[in-house]
């Protein structure tokens, strides 16, 4: 038996049990908890969708970027005494167009050779925000979340922010969904066929902005990629056919992000971790399916080639 | 398909007679791809001016010369990639760029990163509908029948290509000649009149140059499609070949190839000695072809400011 957390036992006492019935009960009977799980489903989808595409175009350092810079946002709103929210949301979206607004390289191709300027403002960003949280005073504690998560206190205002942010990205990366592709695949085949090709990516780096906030909120700005990457990750690693490694993206973001909200509620550490280790296992043992996979294939390959 | 022997028309070429002036208006109304005294200029810089061309339908023609004298540039500007500052250029009856659905279009060999999770028959389907907003509906074959002739379509040209054993495989881990066929059947799944490759046999192995080589030519050939294609070694096609035309910064010489590979045409086309040697396997060897050292340094200073 493990004993209840921080905020499980100030609320009601609780503890873990092996009536699994009991325990689901136990979990939705508190609000903050239910806001909790209806956060962390928005998130996972908004992340996992947008997370899919961050993966192929090989973006996950600008991914990175624009969720710590959530960090100075989220802390530098709290300073001013406004909505840590808009702080996340404000900060991200600046983040992406500032990234957007890099030239690009020759060919257009990739962020590679950014990554330098990425980092600069990477790192500017938690510089400013381990500001932010000095200046505030010994009054803003929640360091730890802001950086490594929490899904204590998610207001039904926070929750329904969230829905609004995340049907409104999901339904402008559903507008692009084809040419986004298209041009992450074969950019010059798609410039060729007339898609514009620079819009879609500036529109794809705002939602990511969007998805980045949205994510910070839960896993805390550091722990984004949980969400972000992992199930992307993941779900390619199994299989190549874009429509299933979508759908396994989202199955797999979700199972992440309830599993790691559920351990989380009775334990005493941050929900960050237990997201985070669940999208790592879920990465390593797809990583473990595809090569086994692999050399099976392989083997059988090898059985066919040589006439018995 | 005849060569059309009267017009080879280069300002370098000899002198162009009136009689040959009425040819080629005649011609002009049965074009498929006509350049008439075109210039074409990146970063302020011309690339090449003067350049009369004319492809007939069915043709098959390569665009040939040294590296760095332009030959992407004549594609992107058929394309219309790239803006000409004088003279005309008509492509399938219109202006460079309005016959988009009419044209089939392989840019300068690009190799996919082997960890690129997609399989060559996404990347072929995306040659069907890839610029189109919104999302493919997965399972849509089974309720639209426009959907179902379109996946159709697919599979009758991964057939064609001869791609049918490894279009399943992540388009990353396939040889480059293969990559190469996948590619000719993404150009070719919406029936195009005119087939424009650019560089399709660079960084290919002897045999698949070879295999690649018959299967544009069968391309040609069965379907009626024009073929334009740029390269910088003769060889691997000249048996195939209708016409070939010869680039240079003043101008083009166009011909069959036992008209326009000679000593004395691309000595007068490049103003320096070339030789023209024939081995005994038919062959053709250029000695003595410039490779204008400045310009190609030039190109890649270009590179960053304009798509090559």
């Amino acid at each position: 038996m493990v004993s209840g957390g921080l905020a499980a036992s100030a609320a009601s006492g609780t503890a873990l049990g092996w009536n699994i019935g009991a325990d689901i009960r136990q979990l939705l009977a508190l609000h903050f908890m239910v806001n909790a799980f209806r956060a962390g489903t928005i998130v996972a989808v908004v992340a996992g969708a947008i997370g899919w595409f961050m993966v192929l175009r090989r973006q996950s350092f600008a991914g990175h970027t624009l969720a710590v810079v959530s960090f100075p946002g989220a802390s530098g709103a709290i300073l001013l005494g406004i909505s840590a929210t808009a702080g996340y949301f404000a900060a991200s979206i600046a983040a992406a167009l500032v990234i957007a607004g890099v030239p690009r390289s020759p060919g257009g191709r990739s962020y590679s050779s950014e990554s330098a300027v990425i980092g600069t403002v990477q790192a500017f960003a938690l510089a400013c925000g381990a500001l932010f949280v000095s200046l505030y005073g010994g009054f803003l504690n929640s360091l730890t979340s802001l950086l490594f998560g929490t899904f204590l206190g998610i207001s039904d205002g926070q929750v329904t922010t969230l829905l609004i942010a995340a049907a409104a990205a999901l339904a402008a990366l559903a507008g692009i969904a084809r040419p986004l592709f298209f041009a992450t695949v074969d950019p010059d085949v798609a410039r060729a066929r007339g898609v514009p090709e620079r819009l879609v990516s500036t529109v794809f780096l705002l939602l990511l902005g969007c998805a980045a906030a949205e994510v910070s909120q839960i896993t805390g700005a550091l722990l984004v990629f949980a969400l972000l990457v992992m199930p992307a990750a993941a779900a390619q690693q199994l299989t190549a056919r874009p429509a299933l490694s979508f759908v396994i993206t989202i199955a797999l973001g979700l199972a992440i992000a309830w599993l790691g909200l559920a351990v989380a509620y009775f334990s005493v550490y941050p929900v960050g971790f237990y997201v985070t280790t669940f999208g790592f296992t879920a990465y390593v043992a797809s990583a473990i399916i595809r090569a086994a996979a692999g050399r099976l294939a392989r083997s059988r390959g090898l059985r066919q080639a040589v006439p018995a | 398909m005849p060569a059309e022997h009267d017009h080879a028309a280069g300002s370098v070429a000899a002198t162009v007679g009136s009689a040959e002036l009425a040819a080629d208006r005649q011609l002009a109304s049965r074009s498929a791809v006509r350049f008439d005294r075109a210039e074409a200029r990146l970063g302020g810089r011309t690339i090449w001016s003067d350049v009369t061309l004319n492809v007939a339908p069915g043709e098959f023609v390569a665009v040939l010369g040294p590296n760095g004298v332009g030959k992407s540039t004549l594609v992107k500007a058929a394309l219309g990639l790239v803006p000409l500052v004088s003279g005309t250029a008509i492509v399938l009856g219109r202006a460079p760029g309005q016959a988009g659905r009419e044209i089939g279009y392989l840019p300068q060999r690009r190799s996919f990163d082997a960890g690129l999770r997609v399989r060559g028959i996404d990347v072929v389907s995306l040659g069907a509908d890839g610029e189109r907003w919104g999302v493919p509906f997965p399972g849509g074959g089974r309720l639209f029948a426009s959907r179902r002739a379109a996946r159709q379509r697919v599979r009758e040209v991964i057939e064609l290509v001869g791609a049918t054993g490894f279009a399943g495989q992540p388009i990353g881990q396939v040889s480059g000649g293969e990559q190469q066929r996948l590619l000719i059947a993404q150009a070719l799944v919406r029936r195009p009149r005119l087939l424009i490759l650019d560089e399709p046999l660079d960084s290919l192995d002897l045999p698949s140059q070879a295999g690649v080589a018959a299967l544009i030519s069968r391309v040609c050939q069965e379907y009626g499609v024009t073929v334009l294609l740029v390269a910088h070694d003769v060889n691997p096609i000249l048996s195939y070949l209708d016409r070939v035309a010869y680039i240079a910064h003043g101008g083009a010489v166009s011909g069959t190839p036992s008209e326009v590979i000679t000593s004395g045409t691309l000595s007068a086309l490049y103003g320096t000695p070339i030789e023209v040697l024939r081995t005994s396997d038919g062959r053709l060897v250029v000695v003595g072809q410039p490779e204008a050292p400045a310009r190609h340094t030039d190109r890649h200073a270009d590179g960053a400011a304009l798509p090559w």
